[in-house]
């Protein structure tokens, strides 16, 4: 008879055996699975996981998809840290880009040294404002967050295909629902030449560290764990849970929408309907790879990066099709938190069968 | 010394030119959707599988589906070029930047972006007439309609679409003075959900022939189970709806694809706007259903021959808009350029463009 059980403390051994234990299971998974369909193993892996990694341009590539990736994880770990459930950061996102490029629009044939910065706040503002009504909602009225937070994802992804449609429709774009191209003032800045690497990742590694900083060295961060532990022993302590909550999902809303400015006026250039492949939802994934931890997110966000961008060389180089190589990915998110689960929790084996 | 590097020098250019007759010409594809989208994408993809019939071993294609229209992109358009690309096909209308940016940073690489207006020395643009074959759905719409109301779906508010709405109308206008059109505005490509729900709020409207710019065969399929009529778009779509069904406007890329591979392999390509119809065969009639009245489908083969031909254009004044200005002068056939314009309705239609 095979039962789980809780373990009465976290497994170090399997903190550190999980990850492996998970790679494994999904390189023989990965076997089968290239075999089944004609494809060498070997090459299909190497294309999948190494490839992205093995010049310059792809390295650079790789940034620039991790970048929102890292910033709305960040900001997802602490809320979950703080058991606020906020589903809700592709739509803070959303509403990043879209508060935000309709400051660069406004911008538009400025040259001002400010209009970068205005653009930004823009963004990161207009996040925080989508993450506050969910917020309010919950302490006023005690409603649940999961459900408001992924309802304002569809509301923030109807309101920005509204504004392409609309207002923020360029003039001379013959009716094609996209925004005029942004002017130099308000492109982020690229890091190297011939790379679309800009400013985003480095905002988003910063923020990984500030998390960090907040919440293993401040009061404020103490709070946070304490009330992710145990939620009546931080009200016994007075701590306010409302002061908390308000902190990390404001924090959690303006990294989002940072991410969404930094991608239109970053590699995108405008306003586009299809801002976000889903970034916001992937930092879920993301964050949860990173066990929370703010660093670790980084090295999450730079795994999923490497991940998207296989799957794209992998259609380019061996004409693997998208559906093999989405099942694949899935697999290798399944064990790797599925391996995870074994820190807390452990198999016991008894002859007796339980009643 | 000399002697020697000079013969290798040689010996390495007699080996290049070698090399270069028998490499094939490598194509690449770009594609919104899924291959197995069974509308736009799919149609894309058949056209792919036809030029590697067409060519055989002188043509290697690769494609990557699913392809975001964010900043995901000009990724996968870069390692495409990167990858030994020489001519590249990018299908979709959000597409039109990210092509543009990479067209500027290879310029030996030839692009060709479907239904968009940038183009550049090594970047050509190549879109449909889907009008022609939207003229001769309403021709035929106009003569089914017991209850003379057609319905059409719309897509997005596009110069395309207005245009395919107007040629729809003035079709079945001419054959049937009191006809109306209804019309719908879906905002989505491919949604069956909602083009379902599109028909039938047509349909409860009194529409009993349903038109649609939405790629699935969802309201065929509304319409077979009301007992009612609808036209296929895109793909051949009568299987979907075999009663309901009158016939499909299929779109054909192969002879496009063919004629441009050809144009690189013989130097002679040039970047250029291009249009295709019915007279090029990239559209077509498909699966005309044989139980139509006899006088249907005789004004069906009519009104194709005579637009195949050349001898009728749809778009040929006098044409008034429906605020009563003069949209196209006596005499005057719409240009290419000035089709690609189109942001009135033809005169009779009593609704207003969504802005």
């Amino acid at each position: 008879m095979i039962r789980i059980q809780a373990r009465t403390e976290p497994s170090s051994i399997m903190k550190l055996v999980s990850p492996i234990l998970a790679i494994a299971l999904t390189l023989i998974f990965g076997c089968i699975l290239f075999s089944a369909i004609g494809k060498s193993p070997a090459q299909a892996l190497h294309v999948l996981l190494i490839a992205p990694l093995a010049d310059s341009y792809n390295i650079g590539e790789m940034f620039v998809k991790m970048g929102p990736l890292l910033l709305c994880a960040v900001g997802l770990s602490l809320c979950y840290r703080a058991n606020m459930w906020n589903i809700g950061a592709e739509g803070q996102l959303l509403a990043g880009a879209l508060g935000g490029s309709a400051m660069a629009l406004y911008f538009i044939d400025s040259e001002s040294a400010l209009a970068l910065p205005i653009t930004l706040l823009a963004g990161m503002v207009s996040g925080m404002l989508w993450s506050a009504i969910p917020t309010f909602l919950k302490l006023r009225f005690n409603s649940n967050l999961i459900l408001t937070t992924i309802m304002f994802n569809y509301i923030a992804l109807y309101l920005l295909i509204w504004a392409v449609h609309g207002p923020l429709r360029d003039p001379q774009g013959f009716g094609f629902p996209e925004s005029a191209m942004f002017a130099d003032s308000t492109l982020l800045p690229t890091l190297f030449e011939s790379s679309r690497i800009h400013l985003g990742i480095v905002f988003a590694i910063i923020s990984a560290f500030i998390a960090w900083f907040i919440l293993s060295k401040s009061h404020l961060g103490f709070q946070i764990r304490v009330f992710g532990a145990d939620e009546p022993a931080a009200r016994y302590a007075g701590f306010s849970s409302k002061k908390l909550s308000w902190f990390v999902m404001l924090f959690a809303g303006a990294l989002a929408g940072l991410a969404g400015i930094s991608e239109t006026t970053g590699p995108i250039g405008q306003l586009v309907p299809n801002v976000s492949p889903g970034y916001g939802y992937s930092a879920i994934i993301v964050a949860y790879l990173g066990r929370l931890h703010p660093l670790g997110a980084i090295i999450a966000a730079m795994f999923m990066a490497v991940l998207y961008m296989g799957g794209d060389l992998a259609q380019i180089e061996m004409g693997i099709p998208v559906a093999v190589v989405s099942m694949f990915q899935g697999v290798l998110l399944f064990f790797l938190l599925a391996c995870d689960f074994f820190i807390n929790n452990r198999l016991a084996f008894s002859n007796q069968a339980t009643n | 010394m000399k002697l020697k590097s000079l013969l290798v020098s040689l010996g390495l250019l007699a080996g290049a030119s070698f090399a270069q007759a028998e490499e094939p010409l490598k194509v690449g594809f770009v594609y919104v959707g899924p291959v197995g989208d069974l509308g736009w994408s799919y149609e894309h993809d058949m056209g792919r599988k036809g030029l590697e019939e067409y060519f055989g071993d002188k043509v290697k294609t690769t494609y990557v589906e699913n392809v975001p229209e964010g900043a995901d992109a000009e990724r996968v358009i870069t390692q495409l070029a990167k990858a030994g690309n020489d001519l590249i096909f990018t299908t979709s209308f959000g597409f039109m930047n990210p092509t543009v940016k990479v067209a500027k940073r290879f310029p030996k690489v030839k692009f060709e972006h479907a239904t968009g207006y940038k183009l550049s020395k090594n970047l050509g643009t190549y879109v449909l007439r889907t009008y022609e074959g939207r003229y001769i759905s309403g021709v035929t719409a106009g003569m089914m309609t017991k209850t003379n109301t057609i319905g059409y779906i719309g897509s997005f508010p596009i110069p395309e679409v207005i245009r395919d709405i107007n040629a729809a109308y003035m079709g079945a206008k001419s054959v049937n003075p009191d006809v109306k059109m209804k019309i719908v505005w879906a905002n989505t490509w491919y949604d069956p959900g909602k083009e379902t729900d599109a028909a039938n709020a047509l349909m409860d409207q009194g529409v009993d022939v349903m038109l649609q710019h939405t790629d699935s065969p969802a309201p065929l399929i509304a319409a077979e189970k009301r007992g009612l009529r609808a036209i296929g778009q895109a793909s051949d779509q009568s299987k979907f709806a075999p009663n309901a069904h009158i016939f499909s406007v299929r779109d054909n890329w192969t002879p496009y694809y063919i004629k441009e591979v050809q144009a690189v392999m013989d130097g002679t390509w040039k970047s250029q706007d291009f249009w295709g119809g019915f007279h090029d065969e990239m559209l077509t009639l498909a699966s005309i259903n044989p139980n139509l009245p006899k006088d249907v489908r005789a004004k069906i083969d009519a009104t194709y021959t005579a637009i195949k031909s050349g001898e009728f254009k749809p778009f040929t004044g006098p044409i008034k808009d429906n605020k009563g200005n003069v949209a196209v002068p006596a005499n005057h056939s719409l240009t290419d350029q000035e089709l690609a314009q189109v942001n009135w309705y033809v005169e009779g239609i009593t609704d207003e463009i969504p802005h």
